[in-house]
């Protein structure tokens, strides 16, 4: 079942991303994510980026071709959602590290507000190719956190990977978790780093989707379905899955390297 | 406790409840993964000769817990990729059989040799998709191409050869039949039934292919009529299939006349989970109505003093 709503709002974020606000009234969870459905076109599993109250968002990357037209989506057009689906953070860790790498700020900047009302406290590594990629970096220090950057091209922050913010701040804090959403390569890494603090780790991730609902196999990822056994994975259950990081499904059921 | 086994097909299954096809098959651990759960076979997505990716989303509609709606469009990785999620899956010690789908006989005979090379116990062919333009249902409704395409296979493979049939036809036992004069060792029935949605403040079909196959509980007085004719068309045995969410609906199926059932929209609707409890729960009615064996309940329902 699905329920067909109207965008209300279209906010450009940052120069490759955008956020549409639409009416939902079904109870979501930060971590949690929907299938939208745009008529005609197709319909993509998306991350909700606002998932509190009536207006729900999602934060758009071109991806492909649906996502690039989904971008240009204006108020006014007629979307469906099926959801939300799937699995959620855990809101009860006192302290988090929040790795986040491009658009994985998108679903990670939810479960944070949502943690923070609960008293958490936070520090966010957040990384982009260029400064003004850098996804809801002043929503992030709205919350009261500490927002530490790294941009590839050096243009802002640390000049390298989202990953050395990470490393070095693991080794100088303690924290009860790190959550992290992102290339997939950098979660892995991500994980690597945790590991010695013994600090647990919760990674978000993604997968082509058809059903969401751990029918069609399509988001096979090891013994796992990313629809219904996450998309929140614990880090120490992903890194025993050959294809973390590594390998994903195309459409036809193909894995493929990422 | 009664003796769940059955022999169906040439083939001794550890209880009648096989993962149908289209279902979590797609990646060898997820048919590893339904092996454990407690299935009692599984069966793979259809193969065909190449990739597919199948039609845009959206590929799947619902109805509370009573049907599912799809036009998944036959994707799958193809055969030359898919002998390794096979591999997978055997690791884990699984009864697999695979499942093909094909335009022609030969197309049909050549997929069915490449998985009986990747060691599939019995081959099952997809005669009966009811939303692939050139497949299932288009060349699975005429008896003699029925025949004719399950003699070819018959000839091209030593393992098991099991027709999968349309109930999209006016006569789905005739087509039962022919799959018996061309020597299938079974024949399972029924795929999903051609169906419609559609959204009214969009206008327009839910499902991006418009038409698909509906499955679930509300298909089901459906295939029960489908098997009970069958079963008194044929001497081959038949696997039912259609909207098994308890172990009563198995039971009916095996009264009307199924050794063995295939299980596909409960896993949607109460995960892989299903299959530990079926098995729990048919134990339990076959001991509660006085059977020993899950297979003397097979007709039981036809013979009548």
């Amino acid at each position: 079942m699905r329920t067909i709503v109207r965008v209300t709002d279209r906010v450009a974020e940052t120069p490759s991303t955008v956020t549409l606000r639409f009416p939902l009234e079904t109870h979501a969870d930060p971590g949690q994510f929907v299938m939208v459905w745009v008529p005609g076109d197709d319909e993509l599993p998306m991350s909700l980026s606002y998932t509190s109250g009536g207006s729900k968002g999602i934060t758009v990357k071109v991806m492909g071709d649906t996502s690039g037209r989904m971008q240009a989506i204006q108020p006014g057009t007629l979307l469906g959602i099926r959801g939300p689906y799937g699995n959620r953070f855990d809101l009860s860790p006192r302290r988090v590290l929040v790795v986040a790498g491009g658009s994985g700020a998108a679903v990670l900047a939810p479960a944070l507000e949502a943690g923070v009302g609960r008293g958490m406290a936070a520090v966010v590594a957040l990384g982009a190719t260029r400064a003004p990629e850098l996804l809801f970096k002043d929503r992030f220090r709205a919350m009261g956190a500490r927002v530490e950057v790294a941009t590839d091209d050096g243009s802002e922050g640390v000049h390298g990977f989202v990953t050395v913010v990470a490393e070095r701040t693991l080794a100088t804090e303690r924290f009860d978790a790190v959550w992290t959403c992102g290339p997939e390569v950098m979660m892995r890494k991500v994980v690597d780093l945790a590991r010695p603090h013994r600090v647990p780790v919760y990674c978000s991730l993604e997968r082509h989707m058809k059903c969401a609902l751990g029918m069609c196999d399509a988001c096979a990822f090891g013994p796992y379905h990313v629809c219904v056994d996450g998309p929140v994975f614990p880090g120490d259950r992903v890194s025993g899955v050959p294809d973390f990081g590594t390998f994903h499904r195309d459409p036809s059921g193909r894995r493929v390297p990422f | 406790m009664a003796d769940l086994g059955v022999r169906c097909a040439g083939l001794a299954l550890r209880n009648p409840f096989l993962l149908a096809s289209g279902v979590w098959g797609e990646s060898g651990d997820s048919l590893a993964g339904a092996w454990k759960a407690g299935a009692g076979g599984v069966i793979t997505k259809s193969i065909g000769a190449t990739p597919r990716p199948g039609y845009p989303n959206p590929t799947i509609e619902t109805y509370e817990r009573w049907g599912l709606l799809n036009a998944m469009g036959l994707p799958n990785p193809g055969i030359e990729e898919y002998p390794r999620e096979i591999e997978a899956a055997q690791r884990a010690g699984a009864t697999i059989l695979g499942s093909v789908f094909a335009g022609d006989a030969g197309e049909f005979a050549r997929l069915a040799c490449r998985m009986e090379e990747a060691g599939v116990v019995a081959v099952e062919l997809n005669l009966s998709c009811p939303h692939a333009e050139g497949f299932g249902t288009e060349v699975g409704s005429e008896p003699d191409e029925v025949e004719r395409i399950v003699r070819t296979v018959v000839a091209a493979v030593k393992i098991p050869v099991i027709a999968k049939i349309t109930p999209n036809t006016s006569d789905p036992a005739a087509l039962a039949a022919a799959a018996e004069h061309g020597g299938a060792a079974a024949v399972s029935a029924i795929n999903t039934l051609r169906a419609l949605a559609i959204d009214v403040r969009l206008r327009r079909p839910v499902l991006s292919h418009g038409l698909g196959g509906l499955s679930g509980s509300a298909i089901k007085p459906v295939g029960l009529a489908c098997v009970w004719q069958i079963y008194e068309s044929v001497s081959i045995p038949v696997i039912g299939v259609g909207g098994i969410m308890r172990a009563e609906d198995a039971l009916e199926y095996l009264m009307a006349g199924a050794r063995a059932v295939e299980v596909g929209t409960a896993v949607t609707f109460e995960g892989i989970g299903v299959f530990a409890r079926l098995a729990r729960d048919l134990s339990a009615l076959l001991d509660e109505l006085g059977f020993a064996r899950a297979e003397d309940a097979v007709g039981a329902a036809h013979a009548k003093p």
